[in-house]
């Protein structure tokens, strides 16, 4: 495995993916260096969450290529699981498995993917909810958590597998708005430490202030990707303009 | 021939009465209601509304109730035949101990051989069920012509009726004349026949189960990492069964009582036992006998199956209230 920061950690080439007749990604194409923070906007159904799961392998490709820390991950005889043990994800609905107590949730993967022994398993797994301010939970079951609550150990689970690259499919958008910044601190800690992360997001003002680039997608294209300052205030694309007005009508920027 | 030995004859003074109504097919038997239904479970689910004086006259209500069944049942101009017939002390206890000299056998102890019966076809069917439902349920397409097999066995079984199978099985094997497979006892084929015909109710129990639990479940197994056999096994499976251990124990509480259709090819389980009490005797008090005992059976399996749904809700929920 790559070490450190030669390869792109992120290179996606030209990806092409449909449901059926309905094109979600057309030709997207996105490069993301080691310990780069790089968020995804758009609207609904703009493609960001396909986009996410196509990188994670959670949906086969139409066309197009992926290739992350330097390895090709959609050519054939990839093995899946090998790849995504690299490469953590959250989700919207936070997914955790609610026949499991919050310390299960987060050692069932190493136990069983990487074979940590349980006890080391269990001490990592202590180590990184208490880091995450949840200690005191590792014994409930994830039904009896907050939404931030809840969100936060499904960051932990993910983190759990030591991935260099983490995406993060629309995390507070579940959310009521108090929790959401407890979830958004936790991204940003991860951010602050060196950890590379593709971000979609309705949060635009946390995408200002965390992402070292911002790609606003359409119809399942990037239309325009430029570092926060440059895209929110001085856009080029018609498009971005007209999404950002938008955004800026509701009250969301 | 047991029947025609004159001790045991219709004139016989103990056991043949000359006023003895003809017999009556098995199933008409009529249990007294069972009481603890009422009362035994737990108060609060049975009794809404809560309260002395609801209790009070649920209470009552259920006594005039079983009064008036009571009523019925006494007054009925057969009413003392029936009673002689189906619920006769003497001879329910008689065919409980059973009597191998007077020809008939004890139901108390052939009900162990419906016991083990149910037992054995209970492991096999939630072992095969499984295997069938995970073929159902897989995608490959490697795997489409165990699907289209799986298909078939399920469309199969759950239509042809399991006393067909029963027969099939129970006289067709032995008909082979083949080394182990025709030589097996009766209770074997049985088993076999019942794990033949429930696994194809029980793998729609286990699929219906499977697609309850929700795909992000299986997306966010996989995106750790986790194998397609590892995220089912503690993922899938363990979410997907605590969704269907209600329609699974109603299965097998069925699967309890139809292990006495093993009876038809001769094995003597409780059913069979106390239909040979009946034909030597001439009462049919052996069947009331036979219906307890499957009762005794039954009926602790539904409360364990309550009990498991509230333990593992209160255990997910615990303290949830305060």
């Amino acid at each position: 495995m790559t070490v450190d920061s030669q390869p792109s950690a992120i290179v996606v080439e030209d990806l092409y993916k449909s449901f059926g007749p309905n094109p979600v990604l057309s030709g997207v194409s996105l490069e993301l260096a080691a310990h780069e923070v790089v968020c995804l906007i758009g609207a609904s159904g703009s493609g960001k969450s396909t986009l996410l799961r196509c990188i994670n392998l959670l949906e086969p490709i139409d066309s197009g290529g992926i290739s992350l820390l330097g390895q090709e991950v959609t050519g054939p005889g990839v093995d899946a699981n090998l790849v995504r043990r690299q490469v953590g994800i959250v989700f919207q609905s936070y997914n955790l498995f609610p026949h499991m107590t919050v310390l299960r949730n987060v050692t069932l993967a190493p136990m069983k993917a990487l074979r940590v022994p349980r006890a080391q398993a269990e001490e990592a797994a202590r180590e990184l909810l208490t880091r995450f301010g949840l200690a005191d939970k590792q014994g409930e079951y994830p039904d009896r958590l907050s939404g931030g609550q809840q969100q936060r150990v499904a960051i932990v689970r993910a983190l759990a597998m030591k991935p260099q690259i983490m995406l993060l499919d629309e995390v507070t958008s579940a959310l009521d708005p108090e929790l959401v910044a407890e979830v958004l601190d936790v991204v940003r800690e991860l951010a602050a430490g060196g950890m590379t992360m593709l971000i979609a997001t309705h949060e635009m003002g946390f995408a200002k202030d965390i992402a070292n680039r911002v790609c606003f997608l359409e119809d399942g294209m990037i239309i325009e990707s430029a570092p926060p300052a440059e895209l929110f205030t001085e856009p080029k694309d018609e498009r971005t303009r007209r999404f950002l007005r938008r955004i800026v009508e509701a009250g969301r920027l | 021939m047991i029947g025609n030995d004159p001790a045991f004859g219709p004139d016989h003074p103990q056991y043949g009465r000359a006023d003895s109504p003809p017999p009556l097919s098995a199933g008409v038997s009529a249990g007294t209601p069972a009481a603890g239904f009422f009362f035994g479970g737990r108060g609060p689910r049975l009794l809404s509304g809560g309260g002395r004086r609801a209790t009070v006259v649920s209470t009552i209500s259920t006594l005039v109730v079983l009064a008036a069944i009571a009523a019925v049942f006494l007054a009925a101009p057969g009413s003392s035949e029936v009673r002689h017939t189906f619920f006769d002390p003497h001879d329910m206890w008689q065919s409980f101990v059973g009597n191998p000299k007077k020809g008939y056998y004890s139901v108390g102890a052939a009900i162990w051989l419906n016991i083990r019966m149910f037992l054995a076809a209970e492991v096999l069917i939630l072992i095969l069920a499984l295997v069938i439902a995970l073929v159902r349920q897989s995608t490959g397409p490697v795997l489409f012509p165990l699907r289209v097999l799986a298909m078939i066995y399920v469309d199969f079984f759950r239509g042809v009726p399991l006393l067909l199978v029963m027969y099939a099985v129970g006289f067709g094997l032995p008909a082979l004349r083949l080394s182990f497979i025709s030589s097996q006892s009766f209770a074997v084929y049985g088993v076999i026949t019942l794990t033949l015909s429930y696994s194809a109710y029980v793998s729609e129990v286990y699929r219906a189960g499977l697609n309850s639990v929700h795909r992000s479940q299986v997306a966010a197994a996989r995106s750790l990492g986790l194998t397609q056999g590892t995220a089912l096994r503690y993922v899938i499976l363990p979410q997907a069964i605590r969704n269907i251990v209600p329609p699974l124990l109603n299965d097998f509480i069925s699967l309890q009582k139809d292990t006495a259709l093993v009876g038809v090819l001769g094995a003597i389980e409780a059913n069979q036992a106390a239909q040979i009490y009946g034909s030597t005797v001439f009462n049919y008090s052996s069947l009331t006998v036979a219906a307890i005992l499957f009762l005794v059976l039954t009926i602790p399996l539904a409360r364990f199956t309550d009990r498991l749904i509230d333990r593992d809700r209160q255990r997910r929920l615990a303290g949830a209230v305060t």
